[in-house]
């Protein structure tokens, strides 16, 4: 499927997954993420439960310490 | 002064920005902030300051041990003593910074702790979602200036190098937590005046 992931569009190969699978696709490593699809926030113990669909805008931020 | 300079002025004079944590990031984005008259800054933070962080953060040697929020309320009044300062020593949470911030048309995120920033980033999306918050994550060691950038999403905008964590090897330091605060100032300004 098709979709944007931090705003490019790029072709998953896998289709219905969820955010986490996702994540683990793209192998996001960072240990904290902000996740939103189609503009509205995920929240981590959500993203096993929300379905990624064909077309659908993701965004996966990641947060780093320091400041 | 130039004509302009007095213009944007008179527009940033009844504009509120909100400041999350007071350290590298918050004191030094506040003070570029009070500099160029935005007329009302919250500040939040339940610290005090130690002499470790003069090493990058906007205090002085004389306020070791003070409270960072009125240690920096001083140093913005002594800038400009016209600019509304409103200090809260507290921890922030998820209950508390929809009612501190709620005034505000631009939330900056200050803090040092990933999971903070996540909380932070969470807690506005959810309850807050008219308001633009500015983060900033990955500012640790020296050079790479090129590194940093910014991503947008929405009313969330995220400066830094998105990868340097900060270690006993890579600390955060005077100039690069100064840019990273630099760029979120500035960010702040494209909001409230428009782009040039």
């Amino acid at each position: 499927m098709e979709i944007t992931l931090n705003n490019t569009r790029e072709i998953i190969q896998e289709d219905n997954i969820t955010i986490a699978e996702l994540i683990r696709i793209k192998n996001f490593t960072f240990r904290l993420l902000v996740t939103k699809v189609n503009g509205q926030l995920v929240r981590k113990e959500d993203r096993d439960k929300v379905h990624i669909k064909e077309g659908d805008d993701v965004m996966v931020l990641h947060l780093i310490s320091g400041g | 002064m130039t004509t302009n300079d007095q213009h944007i002025r008179n527009k940033l004079k009844d504009r509120v920005v909100g400041i999350a944590g007071c350290g590298g990031l918050g004191s030094n984005c506040a003070v570029a902030i009070a500099r160029v008259g935005v007329g009302r800054l919250i500040i939040a933070d339940y610290d005090k300051l130690d002499a470790t962080n003069l090493n990058r953060q906007y205090f002085f040697a004389d306020q070791v041990g003070k409270s960072k929020v009125i240690a920096l309320k001083e140093n913005i009044n002594r800038i400009d003593s016209c600019i509304e300062v409103e200090t809260h020593e507290i921890r922030l949470n998820e209950e508390n910074i929809p009612e501190i911030f709620k005034d505000c048309d631009v939330i900056v995120e200050a803090f040092d702790l990933a999971e903070m920033k996540q909380m932070i980033v969470e807690t506005v999306l959810e309850k807050m979602p008219d308001h633009y918050l500015i983060c900033g994550s990955g500012l640790a060691g020296w050079g790479e200036n090129d590194t940093i950038g910014m991503s947008v999403s929405g009313k969330l905008y995220i400066i830094g190098d998105g990868s340097n964590e900060i270690s006993d090897e890579y600390p955060p330091l005077a100039p690069r937590v100064g840019i990273v605060a630099n760029m979120q100032a500035n960010q702040v300004l494209e909001i409230l005046l428009g782009k040039m």
